[in-house]
């Protein structure tokens, strides 16, 4: 951090000069004596200095122990991380990844996952079945469901027991609620979650046999480039939040010196005066410890009931890292010491006053420049990272260290820039004169409080241009056409009866228009192989009424007992199906009867022919997206229960008008059966984990922003307070009130405007050297105009807190002599 | 009741702050070009008469009357803008604005009154001529002595050319030599322009620089010259 | 200084022997120079012929004559009269006010109002100096500067005296 002297001596260094005066007394005690004499007097003015003092020792507390529990947080991730892990491992069947093959046997049980969406609700759930009287139970279950049975999550039996889960009660009304999931048994205390029991689950229905829960699911190691990613979120974060601790002791600064001068009359020698600060701020620091450690426990608890930003955990997960908690516990403290002495260093204070010289040294660009250039220079050096990039390609730490250097740059930067334009800055009406010229004589405080900002700001604008420039990868345009149907519905079970059901329910459904459904299944050519071929001809065979087949081809004339053959765009597709489907030709409807040039088939034939007035049509995207590619017949063409391993799929169209449609639907569904899978139907598929980074950058950075207006708040009241004579006779004079209301905002908004100039530079540039870094083209240059707008609101928020207590200073008590 | 000619006159003036009574049916009067001062011991209220009179605290009862108008059914903004304009203001220190230079500070109330930057500062600076501290013009009010910054607050108090300057201890933090001189400047200044001079101090040699003085004791004032 | 009113004013708190007011007298004002009783006598016959003083009675006994005064109601006047003059502003007034003070304090009078008379008696005085001093040369301002600092000292003198008595007489005398 820079630590220029704003303020020094009217000659080059008063306090030398002043040294002879004041020699120490050689008397006194000396070393670590007089260090905890001081440190002690420090503590007690800290606590001890009537209601100005504690007001300052508890805005130092309280400041410091929102940074102390941020960073607690912080050090909490990677022990909630791990429990988390921990808890998904528990109730991860074995055989599920793993493939073997597990034996039946008294204790084994099928399982299979299902799930449902309640509007925007996502809940998850398995569908269990017990092979004999002992079976293997996941973590947080007493007893594995029965038939029929139904065990629920805390939080879904609540939004069932809701007025708005009314619905969805409705959906499981045909299951008994036999029990609760315990906490082992969830990944986090908000979870929705659910244990069906069922006595018909088969293999068939997609469930696999366990015999034990606790399957370490191997993860891929993480993405490098995820690596540098987090890396960076943890600098834009935290930065601004160390910087606001700094700040935060420094909180009464000036009132201090004047009390530490009045200290020096009395006899402190100048050392002794800084073991004195050096104490208050230990005191603060150490109270802030408290505090921080208080909010980080209430926050904990919070975060076990509520959701924050989609972030929701067991208390008992959030445990800090210990080693990093006993760095915080001893950072803080020494810290706070250090930046106090390191503070006191510029000013001198003299018995009879705090020594300010009028025309501070200006401030040096070369150095400040060294970090961010240094740090865009290491990222400009690296290689281009490509898609098939693995950790060892990328040099991770190095880039970390780079990107680092080029955001706490920006923050030695900013000193500068705010001096240096704030000292152009002439003429202009009264206010803006007012503000620029208290700028002029003292940007250092302004520009330490603004240079948080600066950091999360341009971190976020940096990290969300990469993500803005992997935008494609992570949203997909899907060709779907929400206009002809809103939700699909697939059952991995097929019959006919099962589609006609399906279709007949879903018609019967409150809010539903259309269903356009159909029963498919693959169908091959039989006979020898021909030669060449290693894969049988196979395509696919769907059949539906000729309303659902004009939604799937251009059909033209159909009646009952048609076929078609459906062509798409790719020719060598239609190629492809055209070697099985031959008009009058023969197509056997169990795949699995015929074998390939490896395997050898097994069943029944099941043989059709293809009739010969079968058309060519082209096909037509569905309502999903797909172009379907393959045979199309009619009920009457095909007897769809000689068609083994068919799916039924359905499409529905439902009315707007009509709320909660969609659940309607989904509860017709799980009547049916729990298996039957609901999808709305997109435009767009958004990846719900990038959307949650950029939520949560945005978050982050919304938090950094609000505890510096707090701070940039806590300084402009101290300004206030420290001014309330002069604010008293500006009164006298005649001054208007908003004017002093603008010099305020100005005062606010200058350096806030530049602190977030550079930061959008910087982040700019940042961002654009980390693009080429990844081989990505930068895509959204815009991304900053959200945080821009919150800098606004920020100015504007500081501005109003400030008004009342300006108010009251503008009174004319302050013109009265004591 | 104001008397004839009186350019400010006040009649029957009370004000408690919480339990203190400041003012206990004080009375006032000063024509143009009249210089005024206030005596009176410590807290027995001059400061508060000047407060009053200068429309900057709200008497409880009482009237005060300016140039025919009566300040207390005044609103705060018509207040504000009657300083600016009408008034002048000296005070015993804190009242000029550290971080603007000296001209800078002496144009503020005539750039408050609306005046451009340039023709305020021209102004200013035949202010600070006349006081004699045009060479301080550049330097910000830390930079300056106790005697040129008061100086400095005269010039601004009399920019703007008002027709009553406050006085509030004028001289408090100055010593003789410079308490003289900003006195025989102020004084001069303002009789020259026939402004009204409301001068509080406990200083009989300051007070000498005065046509006529009142007292004030317990809260309520005392005219020496109908007295005698 | 005028014995007579001084006299007088002691008089004023009630009748007294002619040996009774020298006493007090000397005991209040007389520090390093006692009253003569001659002169006390001297000034007694004076005031009775101005009818500002009264016999109230003769005490026969041993030693001198002892007849007790009192004092008139234009003696009280005379006194009031006296109280509220100011001196002329000159050098080395202060046993005569000092005199006014405690006078007033003894009868009840506001020692508030001898000073601010004062005061504006002084500060005439020091306008005509503060006048001349501006238009006059460096010699003149030289003499005015000695003149006005020596009446502002008075003055000074002149507060802090009755700050301090006013003090003084609420702590002896009864309320």
């Amino acid at each position: 951090m820079s630590m220029t002297p704003t303020r020094s001596g009217p000659s080059a260094d008063p306090a030398r000069q002043a040294a002879p005066a004041s020699p120490d007394r050689p008397a006194g005690p000396t070393g670590a004596r007089a260090w905890a004499r001081d440190l002690a007097m420090g503590l007690r003015f800290a606590v001890g200095g009537g209601r100005e003092g504690w007001i300052r020792t508890i805005l130092t507390a309280v400041g410091v122990g929102l940074g102390v529990a941020l960073l607690l947080g912080a050090a909490s991730v990677p022990e909630l991380m791990h429990h988390r892990d921990a808890r998904s491992t528990a109730r991860t069947p074995l055989g599920e990844m793993s493939g073997e093959k597990v034996e039946r046997s008294d204790s084994t049980v099928l399982i299979v996952n299902a799930g449902t969406d309640f509007r925007d609700s996502e809940i998850s759930g398995r569908v269990v079945r017990a092979d004999g009287g002992h079976p293997v139970l996941p973590p947080g279950l007493d007893a594995l469901p029965g038939p029929g049975e139904l065990v629920v999550s805390p939080a879904l039996r609540e939004l069932m027991d809701s007025s708005d889960g009314k619905l969805l009660k409705e959906r499981f009304s045909q299951y008994r609620l036999t029990g609760t999931i315990g906490d082992a048994g969830l990944m986090r205390p908000n979870e929705l979650f659910y244990y069906l029991g069922s006595d018909t689950l088969t293999k068939s229905d997609g469930a696999y046999r366990t015999g034990a829960f606790g399957y370490k699911v191997t993860e891929d190691p993480l993405d490098p480039l995820l690596v540098v990613l987090v890396v960076l979120i943890c600098v834009v974060l935290l930065t601004p939040v160390l910087i606001f601790i700094g700040t935060a002791v420094r909180f009464g600064g000036e009132r201090r010196d004047q009390r530490l001068a009045a200290l020096r009359l009395v006899g402190a020698d100048r050392r002794a005066v800084r073991r004195i600060a050096a104490g208050e701020a230990l005191c603060g620091a150490l109270l802030g410890l408290v505090a921080g450690a208080g909010f980080f426990l209430a926050a904990r608890q919070l975060l076990g009931v509520v959701d924050i930003w989609q972030v929701n955990a067991f208390p008992s997960d959030m445990v800090p890292l210990p080693g990093l908690a006993a760095l915080i516990l001893l950072a803080v403290p020494v810290s706070s010491v250090l930046v106090t002495l390191v503070s006191l260093r510029a000013v001198a204070i003299e018995p009879l006053g705090v020594v300010r010289s009028a025309s501070p040294r200006g401030r040096r660009l070369w150095w400040r420049l060294l970090l961010p250039v240094t740090g865009l220079l290491i990222l400009l050096g690296q290689d281009r990272i490509g898609s098939s990039a693995t950790s060892d390609d990328v040099h991770v730490y190095t880039i970390a260290v780079g990107a680092t250097l080029a955001l706490v740059g920006l923050a030695t930067l900013l000193p500068w820039l705010v001096e240096a334009a704030v000292r152009r800055l002439r003429g202009g009406p009264v206010p803006w004169q007012l503000a620029t010229r208290r700028l002029q004589m003292n940007s250092g405080t302004a520009a330490r409080a603004v240079s948080g900002i600066t950091v999360a700001v341009a971190g976020a604008v940096a990290l969300q241009m990469l993500f803005a420039s992997m935008h494609d990868d992570f949203n997909t345009t899907t060709d779907q056409d929400p206009h002809r149907a809103q939700l699909s519905v697939y059952s991995p079970k097929g019959s006919g009866p099962l589609a006609q059901r399906m279709i007949d329910d879903f018609r019967a459904t409150k809010g539903v228009e259309g269903v356009i459904g159909t029963v498919s299944a693959y169908v091959v050519k039989p006979g020898k192989l021909g030669k060449g071929d290693d894969i049988r001809p196979t395509t696919e065979l769907s059949v539906g009424t000729c309303a659902t087949l004009r939604e799937l081809a251009h059909v033209g004339r159909c009646e009952d007992g048609d076929t078609f053959i459906v062509h798409a765009d790719d020719q060598e597709q239609n190629a492809w199906v055209d070697r099985t489907a031959r008009p009058g030709k023969r197509i056997d409807l169990n795949y699995d009867s015929w074998g390939d040039s490896t395997t050898k088939g097994h069943g029944a034939h099941a043989p059709w022919t293809l009739p010969k007035s079968t058309r060519v049509v082209q096909a037509r995207p569905d309502p999903v997206g797909d172009r379907y590619n393959g045979i199309l017949a009619t009920p009457g063409a095909v007897d769809v229960d000689r068609m083994a391993d068919a799916q039924t799929r359905a499409m529905v169209q439902i009315d707007p008008g009509v709320t909660d449609a969609e659940e309607y639907v989904r509860n017709t569904a799980a009547r049916m059966d729990p298996l039957v899978r609901v999808n709305t139907i997109r435009m767009i598929e958004r990846d719900k984990q990038y959307a949650s980074i950029q939520r949560g950058l945005q978050a982050g950075a919304m938090a950094t922003m609000t505890l510096i207006a707090a701070s940039m708040l806590v300084s402009m009241l101290e300004q206030l307070r420290e001014r309330k004579r002069l604010l008293a006779a500006l009164t006298a004079f005649g001054t208007r009130r908003t004017s002093m209301a603008w010099s305020v905002l100005w005062q606010t908004a200058i350096p806030v405007a530049l602190g977030l100039a550079l930061a959008v530079a910087g982040g700019l540039a940042l961002g654009a050297v980390m693009c080429r870094m990844v081989n990505k083209s930068v895509t959204d240059w815009l991304v900053f105009l959200p945080l821009t707008a919150a800098g606004a609101a920020l100015v504007a928020l500081v501005t109003l807190l400030s008004l009342p207590p300006l108010w009251r200073m503008m009174r004319p008590d302050g013109l009265r002599t004591e | 009741m104001t008397p004839a000619g009186s350019l400010l006159s006040a009649h029957g003036l009370r004000k408690a702050y919480g339990p203190t009574t400041a003012l206990d049916g004080a009375e006032f009067s000063i024509h143009p070009g009249e210089v005024v001062a206030v005596m009176g011991p410590s807290g027995s209220g001059k400061s508060t008469l000047l407060h009053c009179l200068a429309g900057i605290v709200r008497p409880d009862a009482g009237e005060i009357s300016y140039n025919g108008q009566e300040l207390t059914g005044m609103t705060d903004t018509a207040l504000s803008a009657l300083r600016r304009s009408e008034f002048g203001f000296v005070f015993q220190f804190g009242q000029l604005v550290p971080e603007l230079t000296c001209v800078e500070n002496v144009a503020l109330p005539l750039r408050l009154n609306g005046a451009r930057r340039k023709d305020a500062e021209r102004t200013a600076l035949t202010w600070l001529e006349r006081l004699e501290v045009d060479d301080v013009r550049g330097k910000r009010p830390g930079e300056v002595s106790g005697g040129q910054g008061q100086r400095v607050a005269v010039a601004r108090a009399l920019a703007t050319s008002p027709r009553v300057v406050f006085a509030d201890e004028p001289t408090g933090a100055l010593d003789s030599l410079n308490g003289e001189r900003v006195m025989e400047l102020l004084t001069d200044a303002a009789r020259s322009a026939n402004a009204a001079v409301v001068l509080v101090t406990h200083e009989t040699r300051v007070a000498a620089y005065s046509d006529r003085e009142i007292v004030v004791r317990d809260g309520r004032s005392r005219d020496m010259e109908r007295a005698v | 200084m005028s014995i007579g009113h001084t006299l007088l004013g002691l008089l004023e708190s009630g009748p007294r022997h002619g040996y009774d007011l020298k006493r007090a007298f000397d005991e209040k004002f007389g520090h390093d120079k006692p009253l003569h009783y001659g002169q006390v006598y001297s000034t007694m016959s004076r005031l009775l012929k101005n009818g500002l003083v009264e016999v109230d009675g003769i005490e026969a006994g041993e030693g001198p004559e002892r007849k007790r005064y009192a004092i008139t109601e234009a003696g009280i006047t005379d006194v009031q009269r006296w109280l509220a003059t100011p001196e002329k502003p000159e050098p080395y007034l202060q046993s005569t006010l000092y005199t006014k003070v405690v006078l007033a304090l003894l009868t009840h009078r506001d020692a508030a109002d001898i000073l601010d008379t004062q005061r504006s008696e002084h500060l005439r005085m020091m306008r005509i100096l503060t006048d001349r001093k501006r238009k006059g040369d460096l010699a003149d301002q030289l003499i005015c500067d000695h003149a006005l600092f020596h009446l502002e000292a008075d003055l000074r003198w002149l507060e802090l005296t009755s700050a301090r008595l006013g003090r003084l007489a609420k702590e002896v005398l009864p309320a």
